[in-house]
């Protein structure tokens, strides 16, 4: 079993995962994440498009500081993870960690999917779920 | 009208200083400025002061004297310095006071700035699941800016290189030691493109300006430069800042866009007017962006102005001239101070082996977040 890192951030797992945003009842905006405040009575929960081009991307080469409780020993080797930004046509641009083989091939515009990564597990071994996009890989020639 | 000159300027040293609190740094500047401007505490009518990591600014007082003073703590993230110093324009703008000092001081442990979620509106999840940056944030902006407008990663290590070069001329900055452009490209990666001497470090220092009025001015018998301008804005819709999990497709101006372009109409002065500039440099990237949206030249240009060395003291548009935030480090209450510091020096003419020859008019532009910019114009 595994569970996600918070509620209404995403439904599913893998690539049948769907992001979660809210929708403006005054004005069909689009928000990402689903607000977590009073503010939450303003939107509709909706699902956003699992598929997007990459905005801008980076790779976290240090290990951050609380709250950041992603998998590893403190004190040991850290992994490190990227972070970028996929835009999803024609409704909001989206913050998500980027799970690629190569960083350095990644390329701004290239397609990309959403998917889930257990970042982490929690005190049972219990695996600990967030959304994550990937490069879509490309058919060959 | 009244215009606002700063009449005294003080520092203490950036860095690291052992043994030494924020506030301790905080009370050498204020002490410096005050002995700059040949006053005493007792002659300050208003403070407005701030201080991210070491405590309430207002903490001074009993350090200083305890006049019944007006002061005002300050907290505005990086931007709290430029805060500081609007307060104190505005104060004496207004006729209500003649006299009084801007105070900035910090003292952050080492390592990258702790984010917490909650105090900005974030879900927890933000943070946990190591998005909550701002590292990340500088890379992806300036990432999709290079990726844009032609810029190669060379140029990030030009303006490192250009930072620690100065900073080597300057008594008050951090980093004494020039490094050469090969080692910063060669250096560790923190945040791809950015290696690790790309990036300011949070750090300790503290610095006091003391305002006053044309007529309080003279009456005193002092000099100084002439406030031209000194502006905040927020971000607006649509711009990109930092610590956002999310962006409108449809983009729009910067936070620093806003605050430069309200800066100029204030000063009645345009970039090419500039002689010297401060502009805030978190990291190489935020340099180079920088440059352009506070109207110093168009999106792309930068990549030759660097390679020209435009930018270099003794180039048409000399920028961080002490060594900004790269050589300095980032001591949240001071930092936008310092920049300030650096162009009342320079304005004055006590630059000393960082002189800008003839330097008339000085521009200085802090960020800080979630999204805000504080610009400040200074004439000779």
């Amino acid at each position: 079993m595994s569970r996600a890192v918070a509620d209404n951030l995403f439904r599913g797992e893998g690539r049948s995962a769907r992001l979660l945003g809210g929708r403006s009842k005054a004005d069909g905006r689009l928000v990402f994440p689903f607000p977590h405040s009073a503010d939450a009575e303003n939107f509709d929960l909706v699902e956003l498009a699992n598929e997007g081009t990459l905005w801008s991307w980076t790779v976290q080469r240090f290990r951050p500081k609380t709250p950041y409780n992603g998998r590893g020993d403190p004190d040991g080797p850290f992994t490190p993870y990227g972070v970028g930004y996929i835009e999803l046509p024609g409704q909001i641009i989206v913050e998500s960690r980027i799970l690629a083989d190569d960083f350095d091939a990644l390329r701004i515009g290239q397609p990309m999917a959403l998917t889930t990564e257990a970042y982490r597990e929690d005190e049972t071994g219990e695996p600990v779920l967030t959304y994550a996009f990937t490069p879509i890989a490309e058919p060959r020639a | 009208m009244t215009d606002i000159h700063i009449v005294g300027a003080g520092i203490h040293p950036f860095g690291r200083t052992d043994g030494r609190s924020g506030l301790d740094q905080g009370v050498f500047a204020i002490q410096q400025a005050l002995d700059d401007a040949g006053l005493q505490w007792s002659d300050m009518q208003f403070a407005f002061g701030g201080s991210s990591a070491a405590g309430a600014a207002d903490a001074a007082l009993p350090r200083m004297g305890l006049t019944g003073m007006q002061f005002i703590n300050v907290n505005n993230g990086c931007a709290t310095g430029g805060s500081s110093i609007l307060g104190g324009y505005a104060a004496i703008k207004s006729g209500d006071y003649d006299l009084g000092i801007v105070i900035g001081f910090d003292k952050h442990p080492r390592g990258a700035f702790n984010a917490d979620p909650e105090a900005s509106g974030l879900p927890r999840w933000y943070g946990e699941t190591g998005m909550m940056l701002t590292t990340q944030f500088f890379a992806n902006k300036i990432t999709r800016y290079m990726a844009l407008n032609g810029i190669g990663s060379r140029t990030l290590g030009l303006v490192a290189e250009k930072a620690f070069e100065n900073g080597s001329k300057a008594p008050h900055s951090w980093r004494k030691q020039p490094v050469d452009v090969d080692t910063i490209m060669n250096a560790q990666m923190v945040s791809d493109p950015l290696t690790k001497y790309m990036f300011c470090s949070p750090a300790e220092g503290g610095v006091a300006l003391i305002l006053a009025s044309d007529r309080k001015m003279r009456e005193l018998g002092l000099s100084g430069p002439k406030v031209r301008a000194a502006a905040i804005r927020t971000r607006p819709t649509g711009s990109f800042e930092v610590f956002s999990p999310s962006l409108e497709i449809e983009r729009g101006q910067s936070a620093t866009q806003l605050a430069s372009a309200a800066a100029w109409e204030m000063a009645g002065l345009g970039p090419d007017d500039v002689d010297v500039a401060q502009l805030q440099d978190t990291e190489s990237g935020a340099e180079i962006m920088h440059m352009a949206e506070n109207g110093f030249c168009k999106d792309g240009e930068q990549e030759k102005m660097i390679a020209d060395g435009v930018t270099r003291i003794g180039g048409r548009l000399p920028v961080n001239t002490d060594g900004g935030c790269l050589a300095c480090g980032e001591p949240i209450g001071a930092s936008g101070l310092r920049q300030v510091y650096e162009n009342v020096e320079q304005l004055r003419g006590r630059g000393d082996r960082r002189q800008v020859e003839g330097a008339r008019i000085g521009y200085s532009q802090v960020y800080g977040a979630p999204g805000l910019s504080g610009c400040v114009v200074l004439e000779r």
